[in-house]
């Protein structure tokens, strides 16, 4: 005879307790954490390595760095004079909580004022795992297409920033700015959307702009919370 | 592939309560998956396959059955409850993007099957 237990629990509720514990630790640092996703080769580490040259005369900058092998990522950041802690994943397609949380021991200097963790370029793997941060960013490039919305719903959703890198690309490819921010506006109305060059930095003070406004409310908010 | 994580998530769920439950071995799991997520259902069953071979004969030849759920949407600017596919999420009535997911993106364990030494017809 077979008996039946009942459960209701989701099936991420580790990782899910895990990123709640990060985003207090994230809190009492007074640290304000983007994870950022896309494709592979859409130009994270040099989108980072941009944002980093725009608030650095601001902001203590660390850097996570999420690949499946391999350490270059992490050694450009570390010249361009940041933190940085990389995460060999193994093969692993995604980044988890646990993994950050010994990222975020080994990252020591706990005076950051902005973290922002590379996660493995991947546009669905990556979606479901909460790392507890305050901000998730994505990326599209401008040779990945405008249809990508359409074929990746899921990370163009669950994203409150999307960054349209190589915008200096834009005479070379097909890529339609209206439709693409059509496709936007019906999936996920609230999302901002800037469109940067990492390489020439068009683009790119707008974006550091609102992510420094972020950073800023961010304190305050903390800041008041304590007192 | 995280379809590996996710298999591994589930079996970290059932499998210790299983076995405070008495079970010699787990039947079936049922999964509640939202069409939201991009859980790939071939990819779900190789890994199923694999964890389950890996986690011992507590779990060995453990049947998967999935219940999707469709997403469904709260418009926070006039109220109206609706049904939607996943690339058109607005308001079909005001045309408001505000809107709220309340159904669509479960991950969940929802029960599972278990034979005890007493009730299974193999102890082995």
């Amino acid at each position: 005879m077979a008996e039946t237990i009942q459960m209701g629990t989701p099936i991420l509720a580790k990782n899910d307790r895990l990123a709640d514990e990060l985003r207090t630790r994230f809190a009492q640092d007074g640290t304000f954490v983007v994870n950022l996703l896309s494709s592979p080769g859409s130009g994270k580490t040099s989108t980072i390595l941009a944002t980093m040259r725009g608030l650095a005369d601001r902001f203590r900058i660390g850097v996570i760095e999420g690949d499946i092998a391999s350490d270059v990522d992490a050694l450009r950041v570390k010249e361009a004079g940041a933190a940085a802690v990389q995460i060999n994943t193994g093969g692993l397609c995604h980044l988890e909580s646990a993994m950050i949380a010994r990222a975020w021991d080994a990252i020591g200097d706990k005076g950051l004022d902005l973290a922002i963790i590379e996660n493995v370029g991947n546009l669905v793997c990556t979606v479901d795992f909460d790392l507890g941060e305050t901000l998730r960013v994505m990326i599209l490039s401008v040779p990945e297409g405008d249809d990508k919305p359409l074929k990746y719903p899921g990370i163009f959703q669950s994203s409150q920033v999307i960054l349209v890198n190589k915008i200096d690309t834009l005479p070379a490819f097909d890529f339609d700015r209206a439709r693409f921010r059509d496709e936007i506006s019906q999936l996920n109305p609230n999302a901002r959307i800037f469109e940067v060059s990492a390489k020439t930095g068009e683009g790119m003070d707008a974006w550091c702009d609102y992510l420094a406004q972020r950073i800023q409310e961010h304190k305050a908010h903390a800041s008041a919370a304590r007192s | 592939m995280h379809e590996y994580s996710i298999v591994e998530g589930v079996m970290d769920g059932v499998i210790p309560l299983a076995r405070q439950n008495g079970a010699s071995r787990v039947s079936v799991i049922r999964l509640r998956i939202g069409t939201m997520t991009d859980i790939v259902r071939e990819a779900l069953d190789f890994a199923w396959d694999v964890v389950c071979d890996e986690r011992g004969p507590i779990v060995q030849g453990c049947r998967l059955e999935i219940e999707p759920v469709e997403p469904h949407f709260v418009c926070m600017a006039c109220g109206h409850e609706y049904d939607a596919d996943r690339l058109h999420p607005r308001c079909p009535v005001c045309g408001s993007g505000q809107t709220l997911l309340t159904k669509g993106r479960e991950l969940e364990i929802a029960s599972f099957d278990i034979e005890t030494p007493e009730t299974s017809d193999d102890e082995s």
